[in-house]
């Protein structure tokens, strides 16, 4: 190793001595270039786990390749028409966007009361900011199956609708189309709300007292001071939030496959768990591929076009 | 330090109640799992007669030693490795303003956008080619190879802040860039090496989908995977089902509750870059 880093300059001149380049009498020394091949471990995992395949997926999506079978045939656009001409694939497009939209509305929107909630004055602040945050860290699997139970039609939140006399409200939560997709939003919201509420705290506290105080002494009142002041500052961490849960909302496989499996009745199924079945159930990789293509692409164009709003935003 | 007014007040009400839809499931959860086969009460009310034998039954059953043990494994391993060349990528990358070197920057920033569902599948033939399907392995070349790009985002990140003076010092000292590197950056970097870890740490132990397609039909698995098939055998036998789930997330509890205040800003902290 040293050997071979020492190779390098000494042939240009003697006046140079030993790290001759990092000494250079102007300015700040720019590092060697030689320091690159730190970068390559990283490179070589990414590029062996990442980039290589995510071409190779690429093409295949272009193939009819089973995943088992030694040969393929190139199909062109096959699999992307039949995504876009296939009642079920065009459901799943649907239900994803449904649920990226419903989760990113009802997480931030919850997250938001929490942290408005915790921010200031009440003494169970620290205690309920670690409540609130513990689902986040808790096994999404784990997650899914506790709620599973809860759900099922005598479950612990129909015990607890009746226990508190809104028995009119029971459901048989994952037997219904609609209620599935409903339970499947709730579950998310539950697991993540905190993490969206932990980065509007952040929010929160980085706007200084001051500006509600002198609104208040103008005599607006709370909601006004909210929406005038703290809303506006808390931009940055409503554009986090939000890309953070557009992506995950996109990406989300586990609690849907093991909530519902995509039922009933595919009621639920989003591409993740559809390119999945496709797959690894169906053995129609290239056409599992080409669902994978299609939800990169989704999740490309919305967080560009999320990114370029906020960016507006922030500048008028 | 202050006094309650009436709407502080109500305010503190209001957040306890919703504390109670948070911690509402998980008492289900622990209730549940202590029930004794037979007793058919309503999962709400506590347990009468509370038993232990459904955590033997679902240690035994569930395999859960040995998956505890490999989602150790992978887990400790990969975030190792991850925290290493994440750190040691970023500083030429932070540092060096060469074309070549924003251009790597952002190829690997790129990375985060892409739906790792696309390189799953190709990546599962090459495993398989190679003879790591069914190997932990497979799983840590994988998280280290997806983890990457938003390690190196947060190390790039925080390299910037750091004045170039200590590694120039060190230089001057005579030290080479390895020894510069091991002995003066990354101690500097500590902080955010925290965060990297607890973020790594928690998506690796909990992924579900990667170990599941790379270790299927093998005796290899990890919590996530055991616990799938562990539920897929005894759906109706909720008590055990539920024991298992408590003993899964034990480790992690246990870790969160006792880093608490870390864990939470590593979180919100890891995006504000």
């Amino acid at each position: 190793m040293t050997s071979l880093t020492d190779d390098r300059p000494p042939v240009t001149g003697p006046p140079r001595a030993s790290g001759g380049r990092r000494r250079t009498p102007r300015g700040p020394a720019a590092p060697s270039r030689r320091l690159l091949w730190f970068a390559l471990p990283a490179l070589a995992f990414y590029g062996f786990a990442v980039v290589v395949p995510t071409f190779r997926g690429g093409a295949l999506a272009f193939t009819d390749w089973d995943g088992l079978s030694p040969g393929y045939a190139f199909v062109g656009f096959d699999n992307f028409a039949r995504i876009f001409s296939t009642a079920s694939s065009l459901e799943a497009l649907t239900m994803t966007l449904v649920f990226a939209l419903a989760i990113t509305v009802l997480q931030n929107g919850v997250g938001l009361l929490l942290a408005v909630g915790l921010h200031t004055g009440i003494k169970t602040r620290n205690v309920l900011r670690v409540v609130f945050f513990a689902p986040v860290v808790i096994t999404p699997v784990v997650v899914a199956y506790l709620w599973k139970f809860m759900l099922t039609p005598d479950g612990a939140v129909n015990g607890a609708l009746e226990a508190v006399g809104l028995g009119a409200l029971r459901q048989s939560w994952l037997g219904d189309p609609t209620w599935a997709a409903v339970s499947v939003v709730m579950v998310v919201v539950w697991q993540h709300a905190g993490y969206s509420m932990v980065i509007y705290l952040a929010g929160l506290q980085s706007i200084p007292p001051e500006l509600n105080e002198a609104a208040a002494v103008d005599g607006a009142g709370a909601w006004r001071r909210f929406r005038s002041v703290t809303w506006p500052l808390l931009a940055t961490a409503t554009t986090i939030n939000v890309m953070l849960t557009i992506i995950g909302g996109f990406k989300m496989f586990t609690e849907v496959y093991v909530l519902t499996g995509g039922g009933p009745g595919g009621a639920t199924e989003t591409l993740s768990t559809l390119l999945y079945k496709s797959a690894f159930q169906f053995d129609e990789f290239g056409y599992g591929i080409a669902l994978a293509l299609v939800l990169a692409l989704v999740v490309a164009v919305f967080s560009i076009a999320q990114y370029r709003l906020s960016n507006r935003k922030a500048v008028s | 330090m202050f006094r309650y007014t009436k709407g502080v007040l109500a305010r503190e009400v209001v957040m306890l109640l919703a504390a109670l839809v948070f911690v509402l499931p998980v008492y289900v959860l622990v209730n549940l799992s202590l029930r004794p086969a037979g007793d058919v009460s309503s999962p709400l009310l506590p347990v009468t007669s509370p038993t232990l034998g459904n955590y033997v039954a679902a240690w035994e059953q569930a395999g859960l030693a040995g998956a505890l043990l490999n989602s150790t494994i992978v887990t400790s391993v990969s975030v190792v490795l991850i925290v290493v060349i994440s750190s040691m990528a970023a500083y030429p990358l932070a540092r060096i303003t060469s074309r070549l070197s924003s251009t790597l920057f952002w190829l690997v920033l790129a990375g985060m956008l892409i739906p790792f569902q696309v390189a799953l599948i190709p990546l599962y033939q090459t495993m398989r080619d190679v003879g790591l399907l069914g190997s932990l392995w497979a799983l840590v070349i994988f998280y280290a190879g997806a983890q990457v790009p938003f390690s190196i985002f947060l190390y790039t990140g925080f390299l910037r802040t750091i004045p170039k003076e200590y590694e120039e010092a060190a230089a001057i000292d005579g030290a080479g860039s390895l020894r510069t590197f091991r002995s003066v950056i990354f101690p500097l970097l500590r902080p955010v090496t925290g965060t990297v870890v607890i973020l790594n740490a928690i998506t690796v132990w909990n992924d579900f989908l990667v170990p599941l397609l790379y270790l299927s039909g093998t005796p290899q698995q990890t919590v996530t995977v055991a616990l799938y098939a562990f539920v897929g055998q005894y759906v109706s036998n909720w008590p055990i089902v539920f024991a298992g789930l408590v003993i899964s997330i034990m480790p992690v509890l246990v870790v969160y509750f006792l880093l608490q205040r870390r864990i939470i800003s590593g979180f919100a902290g890891g995006l504000k870059g």
